[in-house]
């Protein structure tokens, strides 16, 4: 009987991360895929025939320690170049948005930007030490707690008092204070805070951590700026995977995870693997779980194992997603009024009340009647996206509810693809010309398809009170569980979601860390 | 003329849904509730006392006497997954506990605090009851969390209940009728015929909360006053009297049962930071079973077990013969080490001592324990410190309470 080290279900990113790092240090690890292909949500595949796409259309923050731990580069990874963000606007006057500076905006707007700019990045870089470490317990007297604490306490007085001040006061700030408070334009308000809103139950009106979720993304080797790998995010995927592979990794498809194995006996529970759909049961001396906490906890795992109170605190996490994906199959170049090669990331959102009209429609399970979103033709930077000549146009909709009033009936899902493509449309009037086939996928859809709860990208909600030392919850934020042998290795850990790899990487830490003592 | 009857009692009664529940033995109660002596439990209007606390209590350690548990909290909880939901939530192992038994059990929050104590009834391989002395179901909605097949029923208001304590009560429920009724092991479950009925509708358990030798009947509301008038003229010999809640404070203190609001705190309802109790703090050890792979709170059970308890529920037999209600305790005479507190007290009359339940600093413990105690004597003042005695051994614990069948009367 094959015993492993390590059982990782899921090989989304973190998954693959995590199980690299603990190959290379010698350990066997089995990840466990319940799809027949690698990435998780990073996942490419075809939609049509010759067109192929994924729910993640961009990176914009993966770690570069991780690249360069993992030696990435080296195993077929080559990271792009960043893109700029374009705001889209009808009569073409568009607002385009790069690290160094603005295009479309007044020079008092212009002057803003440069300052705000370096502000965040002063923010984003006294954070960023943070994204990959283990938070410290609450109530811990542990000593590497305590100095994760004073780090963090002396980071912050290091910003300065004035920065201190101002950080304190923004961290939690709705992005339309900030946003007013520095700029005039009303396009670029709405491009500028929609890094903060983008996979999460808010906006701009929303006080919570929709700055944070901007410096969040600000840790990345462009600051935020979103790219697309040279040969697709598929390449990031398949690098990971090659250097699990090399370090002695395995990796299985079509190998869904029915149950957590859990051992009982006077000296307490023990996860000591996993069931397969088909009825398999593999050993382990730890199971690492990738999927989202509800899964792993109650679907997985089962209430029987856990406490009650930890219990309805994991069932009540908020994991409902309110993103929705558009692909379009189309048979040569959309063209966008006022722009040569549409190869930035082009947001529709005219300002900032788009966006929150679209969200107060959702919010009461509404499907939005303006839809927002972010649009992206990854066939432009990665030709074997499409077939040549062809394109895939990939979208980010906002603001579409994973429970929908009267439910995602054919009829709903139609309309509002219909009403996407329309809303494009008046960007790129040759569009439905070139279309040779949709997809909508909304998060009910992204839900079943890739085993995430809800549907949300972040697994749970990546707000406040599910941030830092509280996510997903305390008892489970230090990617062990209150279940010996089981661990937490997905987004819905400590940092958070995105294509990041900080959850994969610092569960990976702790498992080593505390297999010292095993 | 036909008139609305929710209009029409409105208009009688202005307070309608403001006033205490009736009991299914009302009727009966109020009748023999001679000194109006009402208080209330659960919403429910409920006895201290009916006639006289102590000659109540007389009766439940010398002829038998009835006490009314309808208002106590009753649960039924059904389904493939109810044995697994409820062993998970008690600190006991319930695979032991087999059908027509019931058992003692405590449960905690995740913290290890307690929540309550009760009794589970194993009516079938897949139905339960749990009685508890305050409403449950927030917290059992709780545990049910993640076990699907799963039905919990609130019968509090649906089941009639009376407890039936004292020596004599084997003998009442023979000439009642009750066939078998004295083969009745303790915490075993029988059923029987009642009023002409075929189909038993009357279930009997030998528990109680007496420390005595003692009965719980339980059945259908509209069977709840056929009960009480066959119980009462089969008992009528033997010096049946109802018992209110006074009477049971002292019977159950006799014999070391505690209680909420006096031994522990519930701790869903504690404010402030662990002045709730641990099972280990109210000497409940032998509830909590570490054989069990997982039960709710064990974690920190487990720990708080290696570091032992900062306090713990003991039994004093204190000097003299007033009643140390309240009394801070002390390590020493001169009352400059304080160590704790006492719970409940009563000169006991079938113990023959002055006797206390009471919360000691585990620290000290072994050590000699003073007790101030305050009383009046004709409106004054006077205050004593005496010395207590740590008593192991149950206060009032008779072999009648155990023997199967009980000795005859």
């Amino acid at each position: 009987m094959q015993h492993y080290d390590n059982i990782i279900i899921g090989a989304g990113h973190n998954g693959l991360v995590c199980a690299a790092y603990l190959a290379k240090k010698g350990q066997s690890v089995l990840v466990l895929e319940a799809s027949d292909t690698l990435g998780g949500l990073a996942a490419t595949r075809e939609f049509y025939p010759g067109y192929k796409v994924g729910v993640a259309h961009s990176l914009s923050h993966f770690s570069a320690q991780i690249v360069s731990d993992l030696n990435l580069t080296a195993h077929g990874y080559i990271p792009g170049a960043p893109m700029p963000t374009i705001g889209l606007d009808l009569e073409g006057k568009h607002v385009v948005v790069t690290r160094d500076g603005l295009r479309g905006v007044s020079k008092k707007d212009l002057d803003s930007y440069i300052d705000y700019r370096q502000l965040l990045e002063r923010f984003a870089g006294m954070l960023s030490p943070f994204w990959l470490k283990t938070m410290p317990r609450i109530g811990s007297k542990k000593f590497a707690d305590l100095t994760t604490f004073a780090q963090l306490g002396l980071k912050l007085r290091l910003l300065g008092k004035r920065d201190m001040g101002e950080f304190m006061r923004v961290a939690t700030l709705p992005a339309r204070d900030l946003m007013d408070e520095n700029f005039d334009s009303d396009l670029l308000k709405a491009v500028l805070s929609w890094d903060g809103l983008i996979g999460s139950k808010m906006a701009p009106r929303s006080p919570n951590a929709t700055v944070l979720a901007m410096l969040y993304r600000m840790s990345g080797e462009h600051h935020g700026a979103s790219s697309i790998p040279k040969d697709g995010i598929e390449s990031l995927i398949n690098a990971l995977h090659l250097v699990l592979v090399n370090a002695g990794g395995q990796v299985r498809c079509n190998a869904p995870v029915t149950k957590i194995n859990v051992k009982g006996d006077s000296t307490g529970l023990r996860a000591t693997g996993v069931e397969l759909a088909d009825g398999e049961i593999l050993h382990a001396r730890r199971v690492i779980s990738s999927a989202d906490p509800k899964r792993t906890f109650l679907q997985l795992l089962g209430a029987e194992h856990l406490e009650i109170e930890f219990t309805n605190r994991i069932n009540r996490l908020r994991c409902d997603g309110y993103v929705a994906k558009l692909h379009l199959a189309l048979d040569g170049l959309a063209h966008f009024s006022g722009i040569d090669i549409p190869d930035g990331r082009m947001i529709v959102a005219p300002h900032m009340d788009s966006i929150e009209f679209a969200f107060d429609d959702a919010k009461y399970g509404g499907s939005p009647a303006q839809p927002v979103m972010e649009i992206v033709l990854p066939s432009i930077n990665d030709s074997s996206m499409a077939p040549d000549g062809k394109h895939v146009l990939s979208a980010h909709v906002m603001y579409v509810p994973y429970s929908l009033k009267g439910g995602w009936t054919a009829e709903a899902k139609a309309n509002l693809q219909d009403l996407t493509i329309d809303t494009i449309a008046q960007y790129s009037p040759n569009l439905r010309d070139r279309i040779v086939h949709a997809e909508f996928l909304t998060p009910e859809d992204i839900e079943s398809s890739h085993h995430v709860t809800g549907g949300h990208w972040h697994h749970t909600e990546l707000s406040m009170d599910q941030m830092l030392m509280m996510r997903p919850t305390y008892q489970a934020a230090q990617y062990a569980t209150p279940i010996p042998g089981l661990f937490l290795c997905g987004a819905g850990s400590h940092p958070g979601g995105g294509l990041m790899g900080g959850p994969g990487h610092n569960a990976a830490r702790h498992v080593l860390a505390a297999g010292k003592g095993l | 003329m036909k008139t609305d009857n929710k209009t029409q009692t409105s208009k009688l009664d202005p307070y309608a849904g403001e006033r205490l529940k009736r009991s299914h033995f009302h009727p009966r109660q109020a009748e023999l509730n001679l000194r109006d002596a009402w208080s209330s439990w659960n919403g429910y209007k409920f006895a201290d006392y009916y006639y006289d606390e102590e000659y109540e209590y007389f009766c439940i350690r010398n002829s038998c006497a009835t006490y009314d548990i309808c208002p106590m909290q009753k649960y039924r909880i059904s389904g493939a997954d109810a044995h697994f939901m409820l062993n998970r939530m008690v600190t006991r192992d319930l695979n032991k506990l087999k059908e027509d038994r019931v058992t003692y059990v405590c449960w905690c929050t995740d913290q290890g605090r307690l929540i309550d104590d009760g009794t589970i009834f194993k009516l079938g391989s897949e139905s339960f009851m749990l009685t508890c002395g305050s409403p449950s179901l927030a917290w059992l909605r709780k545990s049910a969390l993640g076990f699907e097949r799963l039905e919990i029923t609130d019968l509090s208001d649906d089941l009639a209940a009376l407890s039936f304590q004292g020596p004599t009560t084997c003998e009442v429920l023979k000439k009642m009728g009750l066939e078998g009724i004295q083969n009745l092991k303790p915490f075993n479950i029988m059923y029987f015929d009642i009023g002409g009925s075929s189909h038993k509708p009357l279930m009997v358990s030998r528990t109680g909360f007496t420390g005595d030798l003692g009965y719980e009947l339980w059945i259908a509301p509209q069977l709840a006053l056929t009960l009480w008038d066959e119980l009462y003229a089969a008992g009528d010999d033997y010096g049946i009297q109802p018992y209110g809640e006074a009477a049971t404070n002292m019977a159950r203190l006799e014999a070391g049962f505690i209680m909420p609001g006096m031994e522990f705190n519930e701790a869903l309802k504690t404010v402030n930071y662990q002045y709730d109790q641990t099972p280990f703090e109210l000497n409940l050890d032998w509830l909590v079973d570490f054989n069990k792979p997982h039960f709710n709170g064990r974690s920190a059970l487990l720990e708080e077990r290696d570091r032992g308890p900062k306090y713990r529920l003991v039994k004093l037999d204190i000097a003299g013969n007033k009643p140390a209600d309240e009394s801070a305790l002390y390590a020493d005479q001169k009352c400059s080490v304080e160590i704790g507190y006492v719970t409940s007290a009563m000169w006991s009359p079938v113990v023959k001592a002055n006797i206390a339940l009471a919360m000691i600093d585990s620290d000290y413990i072994d050590g000699s324990i003073w007790a101030e105690i305050y009383y009046g004597k004709e409106l004054r003042h006077h205050s004593k410190v005496v010395r207590c005695v740590l008593q192991n051994a149950p206060f009032w614990a008779p072999d009648r309470a155990r023997l199967t069948p009980p000795p005859a009367f």
